[in-house]
């Protein structure tokens, strides 16, 4: 069951509550997003880290419902 | 450790640059892997090629292995670096070329 970008925001503010989200589907498929994230909780931790910390949000939905997800991750200027 | 953990821990540790890959360096079967294999190809640098979808038990065990939850996943000199976008990201701002030491700079 493919999602939707209101679902994967929703996700990812349930794990990250001050993220700033932003969600663009590629292909219209429910299958391809790109989303950018920034989020305090990132601060001082290497790409590999932020990035889980955004799979984790996902619940396991990566890489299974959610075929492809372009993240762009980042901490508040 | 299971034999396949104990299996991607030897590549992974006995291979300066491993990419854990949808297909295979010569012909990748996901535009992911294949975005990593034409920036790796780019730099010109030497990397071993493992096909995941060959065993099902690998294709899991690899997203065990790093706790990352897709392919591909690029491994340098022991240590997971990223997947296709922390590649992409590393490659277009030049830290991708410092780790490889490869002097070739974005076109």
């Amino acid at each position: 069951m493919p999602m939707d970008a209101r679902e994967i925001e929703t996700l990812i503010r349930e794990s990250l509550p001050d993220a700033k989200v932003v969600i663009r589907d590629l292909a219209g498929d429910g299958d391809h997003f790109a989303a950018e994230v920034v989020s305090e909780s990132f601060r001082g931790k290497s790409r590999v880290q932020q990035h889980q910390l955004v799979y984790e949000a996902l619940k396991g939905n990566m890489g299974g419902a959610l075929h492809a997800l372009a993240l762009q991750t980042s901490v508040p200027d | 450790m299971s034999d396949i953990q104990a299996w991607i821990d030897n590549e992974v540790k006995s291979n300066e640059i491993v990419l854990f890959m949808k297909g295979t360096p010569t012909f990748p079967q996901c535009g992911f892997s294949g975005q990593v294999v034409q920036i790796l190809d780019y730099l010109d640098v030497p990397y071993k090629g493992v096909n995941v979808l060959e065993n099902d038990d690998l294709r899991q065990g690899i997203k065990d292995y790093s706790n990352w939850p897709t392919i591909p996943q690029l491994y340098v000199k022991g240590e997971f670096v990223g997947g296709c976008d922390i590649i992409r990201e590393m490659f277009q701002n030049q830290e991708l070329q410092e780790l490889l030491g490869s002097s070739k700079t974005v076109a």
